[in-house]
């Protein structure tokens, strides 16, 4: 689904990325961890198409397609969603207005017809069902006034509504309480399906007893200096990051 | 220009308004004398430092509303300018139009009809004359003391106490070609009376139907009693060769609520003063203002919310969206009087500039005489987040809808106080039809 080939970034003339290389398959879930200015957040940025980042090497395909030439709408259109760390408020539209257009927008890519906004109340409906969560959030205005675990919350609904093929969530856990983070991971759980993939960014160990990950890598100095499975993150918990840092320094 | 004026005042005391009652001839005497005291205001004086009212001074406004009138438009093409289905009371430059108005099957003693007749009748000509002298501070503003000079006619609504209505009431002021004749004026006084436990939603619209140089100078008294419920709303939509300069003042008492929202689309060159005054301990205001700017429109607001009695409650926000080269001007002053303790009061002002060459100014004002209270204010003046542009484009919206879409949620987040859904759901689409 996901192929990172030797991919360098910078932001600001800065090279944050120096060389990613990452494959994920469709059914995975892969944790990308590492300490604070590791790259996490940028590779995850990257893969979104934030314009505040440049790509100075290297390649990524999504699908078989070159991922770094579409434009960032595209790529959610193509079923790729970014979970934000930080979301952003949009004042004056509710969350249904805002995820009716963007369901819309994508089902257009598609070939298919609009959502009415009744057909479309049913279908939210229907996934807040799923995830077992009020209507509380939908006839508020994005974000505008939320709490931090209601807003990754509500990335989480969008996720639900979007249903994208490859969902990466940039640090979902930080900032949340411990119920608030089993209600996120359940949620992304339910959501886990054989044809879809999931890269979870954390700085913590403790999301990853909630969600359980295939594959585990570490982040130091924008390249993954480790890969492995459950097991790492669990010795990440134990050891902290500093002995990766000087293996990477020897190395 | 004053002495024009002053001479125009003559003439129309001579004829049009001989059969006034004494007491409207003795006020508009001291308000013309006001007014050529005064004079315009220039940009010397800190209230108009960002607004020039020379195209104004310095145009040759003739009085409207004199001579017989040559034809009235239809009601077809009245009906397209309405808001709501209500009750409807048209006046045409200035002027009131029975023909064109109707106010069927109200309840007993509620009143929608022309200040000018209301005048003439005994008990309603003395309830006008107790409000009329007593809230628009004439004294203080050339503008409104040259409107009471000119005080001729506007709507008078009236609800008695205890009356609740259902259907808002509309009030709609139309500029018309009024046959070429030059550059007009038309100075509309209205008075809207909420007596003690009554509930009204009253609209008050300004709209064209030709674009030729003319200039409103509105003026409008609400007055809320104790434990009253009112929303009334405000939407300028002026020609777009038009001046529009206007003083609204609101009055409350105990216990009472007032949303007052006011859309700004139409006019060159708009000034709108709203005078709010909490006058009852426990009432509660929301002021919501929208202006919708673009060419080189330039509207200014001047607000003032004044907390005279304690364990009041006032929220103030205004959006304003500035494209191409127009220019948003906002003022907000909160006044918490001595001994208006417990009182809430929040202001908001957000600017959103969408060209390079509009420009906004936002300038809070508080002046807090009392110690327990809450006070909070803050403004912003900026182009469009790029960050939430990037995070809709990311949901899969194109950058145009992103655009758009965060523009128009500028605008829906003042509509979306509104608490009439019909109203809400017109203006929602005059909006729209603005943003296109």
């Amino acid at each position: 689904m996901l192929e990172i080939r030797n991919l360098h970034a910078s932001v600001e003339g800065r090279e944050i990325l120096r060389g990613i290389e990452l494959t994920v398959k469709a059914g995975e879930v892969h944790a990308i961890m590492g300490p604070n200015g590791s790259g996490k957040s940028t590779l995850a940025q990257v893969l979104a198409g934030h314009p505040a980042y440049t790509v100075t090497a290297g390649s990524v395909l999504y699908e078989g397609k070159d991922l770094l030439a579409m434009a960032p709408e595209d790529r959610a259109r193509e079923g790729v969603f970014l979970a934000f760390q930080y979301p952003v408020a949009i004042r004056g539209i509710t969350n249904a207005y805002f995820l009716r257009s963007a369901v819309n927008a994508i089902r257009k890519h598609r070939g298919e017809e609009g959502l009415g906004p009744v057909e479309f109340m049913d279908a939210l409906e229907e996934k807040l069902k799923v995830l077992g969560w009020d209507d509380s959030y939908v006839n508020r205005p994005v974000n505008d006034g939320f709490s931090g675990g209601e807003k990754k919350r509500n990335e989480i609904l969008q996720m639900a509504v979007l249903a994208p093929k490859l969902a990466i969530l940039d640090e979902t856990d930080s900032g949340l309480d411990i119920d608030a983070l089993k209600t996120v991971a359940h949620a992304v759980n339910s959501l886990r399906r054989p044809d879809n993939a999931t890269v979870l960014v954390t700085h913590y160990y403790r999301i990853l007893t909630h969600i359980r990950p295939d594959f585990v890598h570490v982040l130091s100095a924008g390249r993954i200096v480790k890969s492995g499975g459950k097991g790492l993150a669990l010795e990440l918990e134990e050891k902290g990051y500093d002995w990766l840092r000087e293996a990477a320094a020897v190395a | 220009m004053t002495e024009q004026y002053v001479a125009d005042f003559r003439a129309f005391a001579g004829n049009g308004a001989g059969s006034a009652p004494s007491w409207l001839k003795e006020m508009r005497e001291g308000a013309i004398t006001r007014f050529a005291e005064l004079g315009f205001p220039t940009m010397k004086q800190e209230e108009w430092r960002f607004t020039s009212v020379a195209p104004i001074a310095e145009t040759r406004f003739k009085l409207s509303h004199v001579g017989p009138r040559s034809s009235l438009p239809s009601p077809r093409d009245i009906e397209p300018l309405l808001l709501g289905t209500g009750p409807t009371i048209v006046f045409i430059d200035g002027k009131f139009a029975p023909e064109l108005s109707w106010a069927a099957g109200l309840p007993a003693g509620v009143q929608v009809t022309s200040l000018a007749a209301a005048l003439q009748v005994g008990p309603l000509g003395e309830l006008a004359r107790q409000h009329l002298a007593g809230y628009a501070r004439w004294r203080e503003s050339a503008f409104a003391a040259l409107n009471t000079a000119f005080l001729a006619d506007g709507a008078f609504v009236y609800v008695p106490a205890q009356t609740v209505l259902e259907q808002p009431l509309e009030v709609l002021f139309v500029a018309t070609a009024q046959g070429n004749e030059g550059p007009t004026v038309a100075h509309p006084r209205s008075l809207i009376v909420i007596e003690p436990g009554a509930q009204a939603v009253v609209v008050e619209s300004y709209v064209a139907l030709a674009d030729r140089v003319y200039w409103t100078n509105a003026v409008t008294e609400v007055v809320v009693g104790d434990g009253a419920r009112a929303e009334y709303y405000r939407v300028q939509r002026e020609g777009g060769r038009a001046y529009h300069v206007a003083t609204t003042h609101s009055q409350q008492g105990r216990d009472s609520f007032l949303g007052l929202h006011t859309v700004t689309l139409g006019g060159l060159l708009a000034r709108h003063d709203i005078h709010t005054v909490l006058d009852g301990a426990g009432a509660e205001l929301i002021l919501n203002g929208l202006y919708l700017l673009g060419r080189t429109q330039h509207a200014d607001h001047h607000t003032v919310i004044d907390h005279a009695k304690p364990h009041c409650a006032s929220h103030e926000f205004f959006n304003g969206v500035l494209d191409q080269r127009a220019h948003g001007v906002f003022n907000g002053r909160i006044i918490v009087r001595p001994g208006a303790q417990r009182t809430d009061s929040k202001q908001t002002n957000n600017n959103l500039l969408l060209s390079t060459e509009a420009r906004a100014d936002s300038q809070p004002q508080l002046e807090i005489y009392a110690d327990d209270v809450k006070c909070t204010h803050g403004s912003t003046v900026g182009p469009l987040d790029e960050t939430a542009v990037h995070y809709l484009r990311s949901r899969g919206l194109s950058p145009e809808t992103a655009r758009s879409l965060l523009t128009y949620g500028f605008a829906a987040e003042i509509l979306g106080r509104m608490q009439r859904a019909d109203l809400r759901d017109h203006l929602d689409r005059l909006v729209r039809a603005g943003l296109a």
